[in-house]
């Protein structure tokens, strides 16, 4: 779960990470009331999941209430890179005499946390390590040693920081380490680490990504979750328990197995197609999830014809033609299905769809011809009139 | 030979109480696997289906000598029951689990890695098949056959596709290794890929990878130093958008890491030939096999 930054803010302040107040506003009005709170000059910014914030106009700086009414009412609902502003952060612009870099991030080739510093903040960090080698420090943590204060140092004497505040960037680096442990993070990130006049190191924004498997750990993280509102198949999907993630195109995937499903997505592209999803039914899908999923994938009016392709290990293929036998007599859907179910108990499956006889359901018995036919029935059906 | 389970198999089942323990292990035992033991603790001296439970891996492991384990507990549980079953001296664990955090796994791995005589497969993964002498885990057992096609992949039913379509041509398989589909696994395709090598009945090796991670790149690097037999490969993914986790927590590509274009890339570098569909890498298999 990547958190916005607010969010992100609020779980790195319970580990006493210095960081400026603020709050967080959805209306003009309150953006208004919150800059009157922090006074002045007040930074606004854009809170979306997506980097390129201020070359896209999401963050500005507002030195009268005016301005702050005028930027609010610019930044809220526009679009930066396919993502809606919903929410603005305001805080007080902070004094900032240097920017630094701090992360913490999941490293799975290395099977370790990585600790990063730089004294080149405020850029891409990818940029820094191409432009700038001798200013980005790391180090590996034996995650069953945990940070040590001498990897502090070695990391601070090597990025190049200011020798004064080489304490108090260490201490942020151990807190943000406890921090990552603590709250099951895969990435703690620190872009600006601003340093200000007053040699006081500060967290001037936070990008935290949170373990979905750890959350039953976190109860109070899973309302930090807004993606239900992200997108309404997605959300749909969520409710239902299923693995979903909507895609730019035409043709509706189900599958099991998420490496069968991702296959499928590769094949029906080879074949020329564009899928509209990724759907992930799971091991041993009853009939009923089945259909449940159908309707997750129809739901999305992009949809020009349906691909099915189970390999049934636990799952029943007969159970399968069920669920799909029930989705269609309930949906009466006007886009075609193309069925490839192979594996336990396929030959009753197909039985089963033969015998119910719906029209539109073409099987096919391999995945490469599944895919060819799905691709063949999109394209037919492009430019037919609405149902 | 096989690699991992076979014949001298002496399995102990964490979780075999529990419904999807007790349904799986009994599979694998009317597949003949030697089922020896069930661990749940506070349910020792019960029996499930003639298979005692003891309350510790210990005790199973002294009144049974397990060697192998196969973890089916839930996720809260299960980092612990895989250290608990290294800790009772059990050289093969196998955990099904899906679902453990992350940052457990870490801790797992990097304990682990300090016993070389252990080697954990999984978690989030289908478990082991050596055709015709064991079945640990989820694999259904029916469509393979004994044979020389070593198999490692990242996904199960990705697997039995494969494997499947192997089948039909008449070729069987050594081992089937599904490795899991989780950011940290226990073993690696270079782990997997350097049994099979040493393993005298696989003949040639299919390695079914897919978005996220480095895994195909280090075992690109791993093939071309140190393995003699022919390596045939599949990505999975190569068309999944950037950030989106597909499925398997470990399927992701984020930033410039993970594509699945680049692991194409450098297993071709290294003389492996990849398959852009699953039929694509059967018959590249069959082709090489047939000579």
């Amino acid at each position: 779960m990547d958190l916005l930054e607010y969010k992100g803010k609020q779980v790195l302040a319970r580990h006493d990470v210095p960081q400026d107040p603020g709050g967080v506003a959805t209306t003009v009005d309150d953006a208004v009331e919150i800059a009157r709170g922090v006074g002045f000059p007040t930074i606004l910014k854009a809170q979306v999941k997506i980097g390129g914030r201020g070359k896209a106009g999401g963050i500005k700086v507002a030195n009268s209430l005016d301005e702050v009414r005028e930027h609010a009412t610019n930044i809220l609902g526009m679009d930066i890179r396919g993502h809606t502003v919903r929410e603005l952060w305001l805080q007080r612009a902070s004094e900032i005499e240097l920017e630094y870099y701090a992360a913490v991030v999941f490293d799975r080739s290395a099977k370790a946390p990585l600790v990063m510093l730089s004294t080149q903040g405020g850029m891409e960090i990818e940029q820094v390590a191409a432009e700038h080698p001798e200013a980005l420090a790391t180090l590996h943590v034996d995650p069953l040693v945990g940070f040590q204060p001498f990897q502090a140092r070695r990391l601070a004497y090597e990025a190049g920081v200011d020798e004064d505040v080489i304490r108090p960037v260490g201490a942020m680096l151990a807190t943000l380490y406890a921090a990552f442990v603590a709250e099951d993070a895969t990435l703690v990130e620190i872009n600006p680490l601003v340093v200000t006049p007053k040699r006081e190191v500060v967290a001037l924004d936070a990008k935290v990504t949170l373990d979905d498997n750890a959350m039953f750990r976190h109860p109070d993280n899973a309302g930090l979750d807004d993606s239900s509102e992200a997108d309404p198949q997605e959300a749909m999907a969520r409710q239902r328990g299923l693995t979903y993630v909507k895609l730019d195109g035409d043709i509706g995937i189900f599958g099991n197995g998420a490496g069968l499903v991702m296959s499928t997505l590769d094949v029906v592209a080879h074949a020329g197609g564009a899928p509209a999803n990724f759907l992930d039914a799971g091991g041993g899908a009853k009939a009923e999830a089945i259909a449940a999923s159908v309707e997750v994938i129809l739901s999305n009016p992009n949809v020009k014809a349906v691909l099915f392709n189970v390999f049934g290990g636990i799952t029943r293929c007969d159970e399968v033609a069920r669920g799909i036998i029930d989705a269609y007599e309930i949906l009466q859907p006007t886009v075609p299905f193309v069925v490839r179910l192979d594996g336990t108990n396929d030959v009753e499956a197909r039985k089963l769809l033969a015998d119910a006889n719906l029209p539109h359901v073409y099987p096919e018995t391999t995945m490469d011809g599944a895919a060819a036919r799905v691709v063949e029935l999109a394209r037919s059906t492009e430019g037919a009139p609405a149902p | 030979m096989s690699i991992l389970v076979g014949e001298d198999t002496r399995l102990a089942v964490a979780g075999l109480t529990g419904r999807e323990g007790s349904y799986h292990a009994m599979n694998n035992r009317r597949y003949g696997t030697n089922v020896v033991a069930g661990i749940t603790p506070g349910k020792g001296g019960q029996d499930v289906e003639g298979v005692p439970v003891f309350n510790t891996f210990r005790q199973a492991v002294a009144e049974t000598q397990a060697n192998t384990a196969m973890v089916f507990v839930p996720p809260r549980f299960a980092a612990d029951s895989i250290l608990e079953a290294e800790d009772a001296g059990i050289a093969t664990i196998i955990a099904i689990t899906e679902g453990i955090p992350a940052h457990d796994e870490l801790i797992v791995f990097n304990v682990l890695k300090c016993n070389p005589d252990v080697r954990l497969v999984g978690p989030n993964c289908p478990g082991v098949l050596s055709p015709g002498k064991a079945n640990v885990g989820i694999i259904p057992a029916a469509f393979f056959k004994p044979g020389n096609v070593g198999v490692v992949s990242r996904s199960g039913t990705l697997t039995y596709q494969i494997g499947n379509e192997l089948a039909q041509s008449g070729f069987g398989n050594s081992t089937i290794v599904g490795i899991g589909g989780d950011p940290v696994p226990g073993s690696s395709f270079v782990d997997i890929i350097a049994l099979f090598e040493a393993d005298p009945e696989t003949e040639l090796i299919v390695m079914s990878g897919e978005i996220g991670g480095s895994a195909e790149e280090e075992a690109a690097e791993y093939i071309a130093e140190h393995v003699s037999k022919p390596v045939v490969g599949y990505v999975a993914g190569l068309t999944a958008p950037p950030g989106k986790t597909m499925g398997h927590a470990g399927a992701i590509v984020s930033g410039s890491s993970g594509g699945g274009q680049a692991k194409i890339d450098a297993l071709e570098a290294v003389g492996v030939r990849v398959g852009r569909t699953p039929t694509q890498v059967a018959e590249i298999a069959v082709e090489i096999l047939r000579g």
